[in-house]
């Protein structure tokens, strides 16, 4: 059970963190779009947590879920938010390039699709230097309607490389339905016919993403080719920004009770309640709160880049 | 003297390959057909046999993901050098180069630097039509965080090669095809041609003119022609245009008060706008003459030969443009011998 303490702790960062940017962001402090990650916090949490040490990850701009769950830092994150130099790429970034490579989150992108070559050249590298190293490639399912997706599949199995790909399905691109976008009917009945070991499932219930991503890393392993993940969640807010968007009527709202029913954060905590971890659960939550709400207020009061940082870092060495 | 030694173009970008392959084992060579029977037109031959298909291989006809491939392999720690036969095809990864690569070292504020190598072959051969024959520097150049050098002699093509290997930027290298065969001294041991250093290519004292790639040797045909009728053209070989060393053809304009540039592109928003407005703003006073701009007609690049012709400035281009700023008498230039792709300009300068 510590296992779910520990996934329980990140997931729970995650929803606090993103509830937090929720609470200030009327305030116009965090000029920079966000693109929330609520309901998507048990795949984030789930891979990263089977990921090996030292592995390499790339996502998508609804990261916010993925630089916590490899980091667990908000410092910097909220920062990076408000646009500090104390940020983890000093404001130059934002929420949407948020990066920190030192945790093993190389970059992620705003243009979908961006970041799985990428991850596909840091595999590469690892497979070059003879590395024993996982790289994770994130991205959601619109990423899979562009070319990039495709040529970056079938580079990986012709060079078996070690990645693993990960597919965050909330069934939206932007504001449109799979349905309304896919020539075919199964996504994954196509990837199938390519060398690459893969596996679906649900995305809200960490311990089966958990354990399905442990499948897909072992299989990296000992098969030596690469592993697909494709992970279905619910959007919780619109596509960009801190609202739900039910009244657009692009999709319907779920019951409440359904709703909570499959929220990834309240089953595990249910979970964890029903196994007598109720003191450990509290004490997790209220130590995260303190540390978002401490990390909020040191990013507001912190200082902005001085204006000479405009021109620092276009080139490296200069 | 061993830097006395003449070898060509294509020889010289091939020994950079070789020797830094062999200095730096991060290093590896891929993309298109680069490990079929031709080697990109001879420049890559003998890496497959010397460094193996692990670090020179041809890749799936995935021009967008290759570059990406670049990216992650260079913030991973690796030194790509990326191939493109033709920079028409390039265009097919722009979103990359300019989305990713190229602001990726400061948009990770300095955590992540991204050094990859993008070798592209530029135009003309005959016939080559509007897929074939594009230059686009004006678009690369464009871009912060980019690094674009076009070298024009053998020299170059090795030091600035080696030059953009060692550097931890993205930098573009192109390298007009038919500079492949031109020949010149080049020393055998590996040296550097520092990035951001325009050359005097011929030195003169009536007019300059400042030359991008194969324009070079438009203008040293050109010049040769105005030498014999006393005026003497001072000829600046840009090498890198971005970053683009002004000051040279800032220091040259003054000694002539006149400049010709001779670009390799299309004029409209092109790069020859760029020296204009940086020369007018560093030495207008000492213009004797408005700045004139050479380069492309503005359409695509047609196929047959007598527009083919046409669409590409030449020397003659430039001799009448020199005679209409110097206010000379137009020459009968019936009797000279251009440059033709069949007539192969062999060097050296």
């Amino acid at each position: 059970m510590p296992i779910f303490l520990d996934l329980y702790k990140k997931m729970y960062l995650i929803r606090e963190a993103e509830a937090e940017i929720s609470r200030e962001y009327y305030k116009d402090e965090m000029k920079t779009p966000m693109h929330m990650s609520l309901g998507s916090e048990a795949i984030s949490v789930g891979v990263c947590h089977a990921l090996p040490k030292g592995s390499h990850v790339y996502g998508t701009y609804r990261s916010h879920a993925l630089y916590l769950a490899m980091t667990g830092e908000t410092n910097e994150f909220f920062a990076e938010m408000y646009g500090k130099a104390t940020g983890c790429a000093g404001g130059k970034a934002g929420s949407m390039h948020l990066s920190s490579p030192e945790h093993g989150l190389m970059a992620i992108s705003a243009v979908v699709g961006t970041t799985i070559p990428w991850a596909l050249g840091d595999a590469f590298a690892a497979s070059y230097n003879n590395l024993d190293r996982i790289t994770a490639a994130f991205f959601g399912d619109g990423a899979t309607d562009e070319g990039s997706f495709w040529e970056s599949l079938n580079a990986a199995c012709l060079m078996k490389l070690p990645i693993l790909f990960v597919c965050e399905d909330n069934d939206l691109a932007i504001h449109t339905s799979s349905v309304q976008r896919h020539g075919y009917d199964s996504l994954t009945e196509i990837i199938k016919n390519f060398r690459l070991n893969v596996f679906e499932g649900k995305g809200n219930d960490v311990e089966k993403v958990y354990s399905l991503a442990n499948k897909a890393v072992d299989l990296i392993r000992s098969e030596q080719q690469s592993s697909l993940l494709r992970l279905t969640y619910y959007r919780y807010l619109e596509h960009v920004g801190v609202n739900e968007d039910f009244n657009a009527g692009y999709r319907k709202k779920p019951e409440p009770q359904e709703w909570l029913q499959n929220d990834p954060v309240y089953q595990l905590r249910q979970k964890l309640l029903k196994a007598d971890y109720l003191n450990a659960v509290e004490e997790i939550e209220e130590q995260i709160r303190k540390q978002v709400l401490a990390s909020r207020i040191k990013a507001q009061e912190a200082p902005f880049p001085n204006g000479d940082e405009l021109m620092k870092g276009v080139f490296c060495g200069e | 003297m061993e830097n006395k030694r003449v070898i060509s173009y294509c020889r010289a970008i091939n020994e950079a390959l070789h020797q830094e392959m062999a200095r730096d084992e991060r290093i590896f060579v891929y993309g298109l057909d680069v490990a079929d029977h031709k080697r990109t037109f001879g420049s890559g031959e003998g890496l497959l046999e010397s460094f193996g298909p692990k670090r020179y291989f041809t890749t799936p006809l995935s021009e967008d993901a290759m570059m990406g491939l670049g990216g992650g392999a260079a913030v991973a720690g690796l030194h790509p050098i990326n191939v493109h036969i033709r920079v028409d095809f390039l265009l097919l990864a722009m979103n990359q180069l300019a989305n990713m690569v190229a602001p990726m070292h400061y948009g990770s504020n300095g955590k992540l630097s991204v050094p990859l190598v993008i070798r592209a072959i530029i135009g003309r051969g005959w016939g080559q039509g509007f897929q074939h024959s594009k230059t686009l520097h004006s678009n690369f150049a464009h871009i912060p965080g980019l690094k674009v050098v076009m070298p024009t002699t053998p020299y170059d093509a090795k030091g600035l090669l080696i030059a953009a290997i060692r550097d931890d930027n993205p930098v573009l290298v192109l390298e007009h095809r038919l500079l492949y065969w031109q020949e010149g001294q080049v020393p055998e041991e590996s040296f550097e041609t520092p990035i951001g250093k325009a050359n005097i290519l011929r030195s003169g004292s009536d007019i300059t003119i400042a030359a991008i790639s194969w324009m070079n040797v438009e203008a040293y045909a050109a010049a040769r022609i105005m030498e014999r009728r006393g005026v003497t053209v001072e000829i600046i070989d840009l090498r890198s245009i971005a970053p683009l060393d002004d000051d040279l053809i800032a220091a040259s304009v003054k000694k002539t008060g006149h400049l010709i540039v001779a670009d390799y592109d299309w004029v409209n928003c092109g790069f020859s706008a760029e020296i204009a407005a940086r020369i007018y703003e560093k030495c207008m006073s000492y213009l004797k003459s408005p700045i004139a701009r050479i380069g492309f007609a503005p359409t695509p690049c047609p196929t047959t030969r007598p527009l083919e012709n046409l669409f590409y400035p030449s020397a003659e281009t430039l001799v009448r443009a020199i005679e209409q700023k110097l206010d000379l008498d137009r020459a009968d230039l019936s009797g000279e011998e251009f440059f033709s792709y069949e007539n192969k300009f062999k060097g050296p300068f």
